[in-house]
């Protein structure tokens, strides 16, 4: 097993242009669903203290949107695509047709679009992933939260803190042209998972 | 204006009154709270697991129940409280995401709880009240000037236990 913090700079390179072409295909799905032009930023691959996390999403008291999903196969890991809860209200009212503003709460049928859109978006992330290491990775059913940062980001950093005290994320923010949407897309690795990937591309 | 000190994630303060101590966003993890009523000194302890025993070797013991809480312990008795007069409450240990087919970390919320009265009992403390569970997140605070433990929630309200 290569641990994660082993890493040389040309395999978090390798990593970073993977998560860039799985966010390119995630935002181009993005951009469909919502008809709206979708940028990015080039993927983040950080190491970080796993107390510091909820900060890259406004801090652990932020009222966000969670949907979490978990990656089976032979390199499992998590997904969590994160927005504020204002931009989850813009997309939801979009995806149903409704006037901007409409949403004030998340029905069962708004819940349902938005993992819904947590589905794709991680399918084209992780087709991505499958084209360049042959590394099926297959999703959970996506499970959804409204609550605070902290409180939802802790489902993976437990599961990380039994190994360490630092996660890997691999992070990419979404933003449409109008800033009506943004988003955080995190694949986050389970210790262990990111040796097998980086080996399966083959990059030393 | 009295202290307001933050506790992060794997981490633990202790102070006297009129100071309170607060730990944003809780999920599965704990917040453990001490308290001796008389010397109106205690502290707050976030932890994320339960058990250092089953889980690799860690540099910060106050990520753990069993060895973050009897690190609490000592600092708030050093820092003037009576062990004897010291009672706790706790609360969090929340599930966040429903999964039928969930793994055990998923479900960590409900051991984290069970491992902190359980160290807490071995330690002599009392738990005198307690708010875990549920699918939902935390923030918790304690007042130090009267122990009242306060949670906040974001559809829940808010309560003292």
């Amino acid at each position: 097993m290569i641990d994660e913090f082993d890493l040389t700079p040309n395999q978090l390179d390798a990593l970073r242009e993977i998560g860039n072409v799985g966010a390119g295909n995630s935002a181009t799905a993005l951009s469909q669903v919502i008809n709206k032009k979708i940028d990015m930023n080039v993927p983040k691959v950080s190491l970080i203290p796993i107390d510091e996390v909820p900060d890259l999403v406004g801090g652990p008291d932020a009222i966000i949107v969670g949907v979490f999903l978990r990656v089976y196969g032979k390199a499992p890991g998590n997904i969590l695509f994160l927005m504020p809860k204002k931009s989850a209200f813009y997309l939801v009212d979009d995806l149903m047709g409704r006037p901007h503003g409409t949403t004030q709460t998340l029905d069962e049928m708004d819940v349902s679009a938005l993992k819904e859109v947590g589905n794709i978006l991680t399918g084209s992330y992780l087709n991505a992933f499958f084209h360049f290491t042959n590394i099926s990775m297959i999703p959970s059913i996506p499970s959804l939260a409204v609550d605070m940062a902290g409180a939802i980001l802790n489902v993976v950093l437990a599961m990380l803190g039994q190994m360490g005290d630092h996660a890997v994320v691999i992070e990419t923010k979404f933003l449409a042209e109008d800033d009506s949407v943004n988003g955080h897309f995190f694949l986050v690795p389970d210790p262990g998972s990111l040796g097998i990937l980086v080996k399966a591309v083959g990059v030393e | 204006m009295a202290d307001l000190i933050k506790v992060g994630m794997a981490d633990y303060k202790v102070g006297r009154s009129p100071s309170t101590l607060i730990s944003y966003g809780l999920g599965s993890c704990i917040g453990v709270s001490l308290y001796d009523p008389q010397r109106k000194i205690g502290g707050l302890l976030h932890i994320m697991l339960p058990d250092s025993t089953q889980a690799r070797s860690s540099d910060n013991p106050a990520k753990f129940a069993d060895t973050g809480i009897p690190l609490m312990i000592n600092d708030v008795v050093a820092l003037g409280a009576s062990k004897a007069r010291l009672v706790a409450k706790i609360a969090g240990g929340a599930q966040m995401f429903a999964f039928s087919n969930a793994t055990d970390i998923m479900k960590v919320g409900n051991r984290n709880a069970e491992s902190c009265k359980q160290i807490l009992r071995r330690n002599g403390i009392r738990v005198i009240a307690e708010d875990t569970g549920g699918t939902y997140g935390r923030t918790v605070s304690i007042d130090l000037s009267n122990g009242s433990y306060k949670i906040k929630t974001i559809d829940r309200g808010e309560k003292s236990i």
